[in-house]
């Protein structure tokens, strides 16, 4: 009796957890059926296969488009995105772990700076920043966007990097020291090596972070063949002010998701570890 | 980080009090920008939006935050003893992982009349009558984005409690068993009190996500039509980088600034205890 029970309520359970993932699916199947498919099938719906003719050219269209050609939006993000993960991972390798390993007095106060500095909005900083790259000339160029992202990124780098470093055993680099190894080089070829996988979080989550913003592109990029790949999608597929079309679109909205996407499902171990060790073991 | 995220930060705070030629005006801007219908629009109230954007914020963390939240918690624990559940989860994710850009286009697209799915259940289970582009009127384009944000953001209350739930021992559900408790209680007493660490993250993050909400709207609605989605992220920007009126978009700014550290001193103070 008790036996027929388990199973019944674990089918129960299977198909609510099933039926959860496919309804959860289902507006990213929409955007897929209609990057494939001509405009003109699925104006009644995409689930409509009367007719069906899986097509390439919504993506050659978007990746070619005229005035807003994605290929150079593509190119656009990864100039913007590389370097705004490098730099800050660089940088906020070396302070968080300066943070673990050396004490100095107000600490914890700058520590305390970081969390709060994490929350806030970009808003928050937009004005003043728009200014001062207007008086320095570097709007309409990449290197305001890869300042001010690795600015913002740093915080929580820091933060995330102090944590893993404090996990580490002191006990080697010590071992190290009193073989007389100089603490530059204990970093290089002790800590780094031991921290591949926590650099690795952070590559992922800096890089997803700056190669989906929005904000900061459109406060700073205002040239159309500067634009980065989110930001165009503001202009392609725009058949009138309420007119979209809905296939072009998509393969736009497809070819600028699959690389977050694709550095997800790669590397979602890292992803995930990233996530959870910077939002919960502060 | 000081030149790029501090200054800049006391800087906007700073002209929020100005003029637009400079001057100091104290606290005008503010009574301005507040009392203006972009900010409040109570005049609306019981009939619905557009209501102001600071209201819209607070519409978006009342429905969104119960939502994501207990609905992540639930296929987190659900998820547990499911085959297949790290297929189901990544699924779940994807939302997280896609540019809010895209996001948003998704979310429109997903309501439009026609060829959006929504309409296309409406019609299958009966309800044909209904089916019209959600995003394009004023009395549903704010909840059509809520409900679309909370497609996108429960994967995060996911992950985070399943994370949680594999640092629970098994000891404790065992020994809960032998004492005879119910599921219900197990979960009262034992599971919910475990999370509660968790909690207090996912809640804090939750409602800054809220707060930040800027290119869903931009991208599905652009605020409208009338205002009637606009959220304060979005007025924001409008001030500043649509009117070049940057002392009023201050004003919203340090809204948001304030508005931030109100919901994460409470984290801050939590993660300092432990």
């Amino acid at each position: 009796m008790k036996k027929i029970r388990i199973t019944k309520t674990t089918i129960i359970v299977h198909v609510i957890a099933w039926f959860v993932a496919l309804i959860w699916i289902l507006p990213f199947m929409g955007v897929f059926m209609a990057s494939i498919r001509p405009y003109g099938e699925i104006i009644h719906g995409w689930w409509n296969f009367s007719s069906f003719n899986p097509t390439f050219s919504n993506f050659i269209g978007a990746w070619n488009h005229r005035n807003f050609p994605l290929s150079q939006g593509v190119l656009n993000s990864l100039i913007v995105a590389i370097p705004s993960t490098l730099i800050p991972l660089f940088v906020g390798a070396l302070a968080g772990y300066a943070f673990a390993r050396f004490s100095f007095p107000i600490k914890n106060y700058i520590f305390l700076t970081v969390v709060l500095l994490m929350a806030l909005p970009q808003q928050s900083v937009a004005i003043p920043l728009f200014q001062m790259m207007m008086k320095f000339g570097l709007i309409d160029n990449f290197l305001s966007l890869i300042l001010v992202h690795s600015a913002w990124g740093l915080p929580w780098i820091i933060l995330f990097m102090r944590n893993f470093f404090s996990a580490l055993p002191v006990e080697i680099e010590e071992a190290a020291r009193v073989d007389g190894a100089s603490y530059f080089k204990i970093f290089y070829k002790i800590v780094l090596p031991m921290s591949l996988p926590a650099l690795a979080s952070v590559t992922v989550l800096q890089f997803m972070w700056v190669w989906n913003d929005l904000f900061l592109a459109l406060i700073f990029i205002y040239s159309d063949p500067m634009k980065l790949a989110t930001q165009r999608l503001l202009y392609i597929g725009r058949a009138g002010p309420y007119h979209l079309d809905w296939s072009i679109l998509s393969a736009a909205s497809m070819i600028v998701m699959i690389v977050p996407i694709l550095m997800f499902v790669l590397l979602q171990k890292y992803y995930i570890k990233g996530m959870v060790g910077w939002t919960i073991k502060g | 980080m000081i030149i790029f995220v501090v200054f800049p930060i006391l800087n906007t705070i700073y002209i929020s009090f100005l003029s637009s030629e400079g001057e100091f005006v104290g606290l005008e801007n503010y009574a301005n920008v507040i009392g203006s219908k972009d900010i409040f629009n109570l005049e609306n109230f019981p009939k619905g939006p557009p209501l102001g954007a600071f209201v819209h914020n607070m519409i978006w963390i009342l429905i969104h935050l119960p939502l994501s939240i207990v609905s992540g918690l639930i296929l987190a624990i659900t998820l547990r003893d499911v085959k297949g559940a790290s297929v189901v989860k990544t699924l779940v994710f994807l939302g997280m992982v896609t540019p809010m850009v895209v996001g948003g286009l998704i979310i429109r697209y997903t309501f439009e009349k026609d060829v959006g799915i929504v309409n296309g259940l409406l019609y299958f289970i009966g309800l044909g009558d209904l089916a019209k582009s959600w995003t394009a009127y004023p009395d549903t384009a704010l909840f059509a984005l809520i409900f679309g944000s909370v497609w996108l953001w429960t994967g995060f209350s996911m992950i985070l409690y399943s994370a949680g739930l594999a640092t629970i021992p098994k000891d404790y559900y065992e020994a809960a068993k032998i004492d005879g408790a119910s599921a219900f209680k197990t979960f009262f007493r034992i599971t919910l009190p475990l999370l509660r660490p968790i909690t207090v993250t996912v809640v804090t993050m939750t409602i800054l996500y809220e707060l930040k909400i800027f290119d869903i709207v931009l991208v599905a609605t652009y605020g409208g039509p009338g205002k009637a989605s606009s959220v304060l992220a979005f007025q924001m920007w409008l001030y500043a980088f649509r009117y070049f009126e940057f002392n009023r978009a201050a004003v919203v700014a340090s809204l948001l600034t304030v508005l931030t550290t109100i919901v994460t001193i409470p984290m801050i103070r939590f993660m300092v205890k432990r």
